[in-house]
């Protein structure tokens, strides 16, 4: 079997914004002294004039491109995650949420994959933090092929978004001459009876993996690859869990805030359903290299595998 | 205009807080009414704005960082024509358009979203920026309290702008002295403010009074004639200029005039008409 191709999300963002680059002139991308990890680099030296770095200081960051979005431009602006949905959370409530501004929020190295960086570092509260700003579309792409989708999207969607992008290359899965983004609709990925696999980000490719070792053992699992965790698809998550009765959420996020808990909001009101949530528990993160640090959380093919015989055996 | 008619409208603006301010209940009029004259200013005689059409995409730009100051940018554009004068009656109110802090969704002439100390002048610099980087020619200009300066952004932003050499912004400092827990020198002086601005790379005009028009009208004649820098005025104002229990008073920051107090300040302000 030919060696799956891997590659950073943060690397399609970066890509897309040059591509996005050459077919519009109306945007502008900024950066916070970050340009080299978050990839913003690429458009900046493709497009020197339309790039700028406002330095270490992402509270200006956001109001700048607030500022630039409210003269009916749009403005891509970009930092970790940990900085732009952390540091400038009310900049970003109260100058780009609440009036609705077209500023695209491109954050790169989300969650435990920062690795050796550690826990300053490793935002696990983002989505948390983002779906509760009014009017936020949050979009957290699963591989390469969405990714570069998921910023056109952002491009051309009407409003704020935050993309939570990686810094860790993951397998490429995703057939980019099928692969279609729809903003707000949930893709299945894999059909099955007795449990919904419901993830988000880098998880997906651990939820088809579990879902595979699974299946070696009769379980039929569905997987739902949840790209925009808001506005959530509330009618194929419902759907699903009406189906196979039980579901586990998958989320390199803590468990407080995130996917886990927008399925919940849904199952809640929709079809009340046993639920087991994959995820960061109530801690900060460690350093270490990413993989064995998502190994050591239960945030790998094996540790869903085991929340799905978890649930099973409650029956 | 010439001076005494800009005046005469900067005594309209300031009635027009008092009436807002009593009609909510809460508000803040001291640091609407020591703004009034510069807001007067901007409005009537500097700013190329359209009250027919509040978005036209040429307009000059105008940024309320002190966003808490609504009250006095309200009766501003109400009197420039950007909406009825006694829409000002409804500040504050279910419904109204006239919310507590400026949103430029719900409020016509309205160029941002401010409120929240600090972020204003930052998009400022954004407006600014994308006028040059669009080459449009048009001009931003930015309110900030003097209390506000004690935010770090302002100073991020500052810098910004001064790197970038932002020749058309220009950020003028309501320097009243006073804020909600008391003097800024009792509570984390931001003094000497005209030196930041400067070390910033920011062309300072030191504006001796702020409450005067023929002082305004020269102070922003200079800054139009500045190239190569933003511009940033330090005015000196008197918080609740106009009204005269509430001159100087720190208690008046964040309340409104009960109606006695409402009768007493709108009589006064009759008679300088």
């Amino acid at each position: 079997m030919a060696e799956t191709k891997k590659i950073a999300t943060r690397v399609s963002y970066g890509e897309t914004l040059v591509e996005l680059g050459a077919e519009h002139d109306d945007f502008v991308v900024l950066d916070a002294d970050l340009a080299a990890s978050t990839q913003t680099g690429r458009f900046k030296d493709a497009y020197p004039d339309r790039f700028f770095d406002v330095g270490i200081a992402e509270q200006n960051l956001m109001s700048i491109a607030a500022g630039i979005a409210a003269t009916g431009r749009v403005a891509f602006a970009s930092s970790f995650a940990m900085f732009a949905a952390g540091r400038a959370y009310e900049q970003i409530r109260n100058s780009i949420g609440y009036p609705h501004l077209n500023v695209k929020i491109g954050a790169s190295h989300a969650g435990l994959s920062v690795g050796e960086d550690g826990a300053t570092h490793q935002c696990n509260e983002d989505i948390a933090l983002m779906r509760t700003i009014p009017g936020m579309t949050v979009i957290v792409p699963c591989d390469d092929v969405e990714a570069r989708a998921a910023t056109r999207a952002a491009y051309e969607f009407d409003g704020p978004v935050y993309l939570r992008l990686a810094r860790l290359a993951t397998p490429v899965f995703n057939d980019p001459e099928t692969y279609e983004f729809k903003l707000g609709k949930g893709i299945v990925m894999r059909e099955g009876t007795d449990v919904t696999v419901v993830a988000c980000g880098l998880m997906v490719q651990a939820a088809l993996e579990a879902a595979e070792r699974l299946a070696e053992k009769g379980v039929s699992a569905e997987v739902i690859n949840i790209h925009t965790v808001k506005p959530i698809d509330t009618d194929l998550i419902a759907q699903s869990a009406a189906k196979t009765g039980r579901v586990v959420t998958c989320e390199e996020h803590s468990v407080i805030g995130g996917l886990g808990s927008a399925v919940c909001d849904v199952l809640a009101e929709r079809c009340p359903v046993p639920v087991r949530k994959v995820g960061v528990e109530d801690v900060y993160g460690v350093s270490g290299p990413a993989l064995d640090l998502l190994h050591n959380y239960g945030l790998d093919a094996e540790g869903i595998a085991a929340a799905v015989e978890e649930l099973l055996a409650r029956d | 205009m010439t001076d005494d008619e800009l005046r005469h409208v900067a005594n309209e603006v300031r009635k027009g807080v008092i009436v807002g301010t009593h009609a909510a209940k809460s508000g803040h009029p001291g640091g609407s009414l020591s703004a009034a004259d510069i807001l007067t200013y901007l409005y009537f005689e500097e700013m190329n704005v359209n009250p027919k059409d509040p978005g036209w995409d040429k307009r000059d730009r105008f940024v309320l960082s002190k966003g808490h100051a609504a009250p006095a940018l309200y009766s501003a554009l109400a009197l420039r024509g950007f909406f009825p004068v006694e829409e000002l009656e409804t500040l504050r109110h279910i419904g109204s358009r006239l919310q507590g802090h400026p949103n430029m969704l719900d409020t016509p002439g309205v160029d941002m979203t401010t409120g929240s100390l600090g972020q204003g002048v930052s998009a400022a610099v954004g407006m600014a920026l994308a006028s040059k980087h669009w080459d449009e020619g048009w001009r931003t200009y930015c309110l900030l309290g003097d209390g506000e300066i004690e935010e770090g952004q302002v100073w991020e932003a500052a810098m910004f702008a001064g790197n970038h050499q932002l020749d058309n912004l220009v950020v003028v400092v309501d320097h009243n002295g006073l804020q909600i827990d008391g003097t800024i020198e009792e509570v984390n002086s931001a003094m000497p403010i005209a030196d930041k601005f400067a070390a910033f790379g920011f062309h300072v005009i030191e504006l001796a009074d702020g409450n005067d028009m023929t002082q305004i009208r020269e102070a922003f004649g200079a800054a139009r004639k500045v190239t190569g820098k933003p511009v940033a005025i330090v005015a000196e104002t008197v918080k609740g200029k106009g009204v005269s229990f509430m001159e100087g008073q720190v208690d008046w920051h964040g309340k409104g005039p009960d109606d006695g107090q409402f009768e007493q300040a709108m009589a006064e302000l009759s008679r300088e008409a």
